[in-house]
């Protein structure tokens, strides 16, 4: 059976997207079969961070409402054959999306992959809790910072009010994702350290992505960041996310990109 | 300010984490208890509607919560002449 998995943050520009995509990347290149699901109707994205932009022709909303099938529309990514997109609409009205539509989707998606990941919209309107409605596991994205630190807080709790699996009385898995990480200034008391979210939101942590300009480079190039160098910080990082994800014991840790002499003693003198 | 904070800016991330604690602690509290107020509204009509035909905003259901004690107001009107039906009955 496929695990349902929904990347979520409730605050907007916290790596959603960017996380669903490396995430997905690093599951495929590990062997399972993956499909990516955009649910930001109108606002689309990871198209465009998974390189796939004009592969385009039908979206979510054209299944839904049955003007194309799945194979019609999945995009099967053209540098891991195990690893398929599913667009979101960008022109469709985003009332299109509806409930039945999407359960019937997602029926469908559990029985052609392992696992089904869900990118959510920012918010806590219908985009968003139809995005977590089916999932089983969630990634909470979170920045060491305080308003997505408060949102991601709003998010726990929707995912155990507002999941199938919550109504149905059971317990969905929840995950901490801490993105833009810097070490360096968390030592010197001026960012949350993981030890603090992680008291704040009390969920177990998943992996902890620091801030390098690799995601940047990757998204330029519409490479998930786990493909474009994958020796890099948060290639690592996003790797060992996912290896914990498939159930792996991996040792934690705040992987650091490689420096040159000058570099150690330069990030030395900042701490 | 000694010589040593005026070189050395103060941290800031304990403030941060001080604010979210007391911050989410209110909202997670509040959260809860509009559901709790929502589910004691729907039982209360209920009850009432049992008895006497009532319409859905004549029941009020507030909660306030102080330091020492919380109140619970409910506030329920009836059409007068279902006030007397209810009497009687």
């Amino acid at each position: 059976m496929a695990e349902v998995l929904v990347v979520t943050s409730g605050k907007g520009g916290v790596g959603k997207t960017t996380s669903t995509a490396a995430l997905g990347a690093a599951l495929a290149q590990a062997g399972q079969r993956v499909v990516v699901v955009d649910f930001d109707v109108g606002l689309r994205n990871l198209d465009l961070v998974m390189g796939a932009e004009r592969r385009v022709v039908y979206d979510l909303i054209n299944v839904v409402q049955g003007d194309a099938n799945l194979n019609q529309a999945l995009i099967r990514d053209k540098r891991v054959d195990t690893l398929c997109l599913l667009p979101a609409s960008q022109t469709r009205d985003k009332d299109n999306l509806t409930q039945d539509g999407v359960d019937r989707v997602m029926d469908q998606l559990r029985g052609m992959f392992d696992w089904v990941i869900c990118d959510s919209p920012a918010g806590i309107e219908r985009g968003a809790t139809l995005a977590m409605r089916h999932a089983n596991v969630a990634v909470v994205v979170t920045n060491p910072e305080v308003s997505s630190v408060r949102d991601s807080d709003r998010i726990i709790g929707l995912l155990d009010s507002k999941t199938l699996r919550a109504e149905s009385g059971g317990r969905i898995e929840k995950h901490l994702l801490l993105t833009r990480y810097d070490t360096v200034r968390a030592e010197r008391g001026d960012m949350l350290k993981v030890d603090d979210v992680l008291e704040i939101l009390s969920i177990p942590l998943l992996g902890i992505v620091p801030e390098s300009p690799e995601v940047l480079r990757a998204s330029n190039l519409g490479t998930p960041v786990t493909l474009s160098d994958a020796t890099s910080a948060p290639a690592r990082a996003y790797s060992d996310a996912a290896r914990r994800l498939m159930g792996q014991a991996v040792p934690m840790n705040v992987p650091s990109d490689k420096k040159g002499l000058l570099g150690k003693f330069f990030s030395r003198r900042a701490a | 300010m000694s010589l040593f904070n005026f070189f050395q800016k103060r941290t800031t991330a304990p403030a941060a984490r001080e604010r979210l604690q007391i911050l989410l602690a209110h909202e997670r509290n509040e959260i809860g208890q509009s559901d709790l107020v929502s589910v004691l509204r729907e039982e209360i009509l209920a009850v009432i509607a049992k008895h006497v035909p009532i319409n859905r905003d004549m029941v009020k259901v507030k909660m306030d919560k102080r330091e020492q004690v919380s109140t619970l107001e409910v506030d329920i009107e009836l059409p007068r002449q279902m006030a007397g039906a209810a009497v009687a009955h």
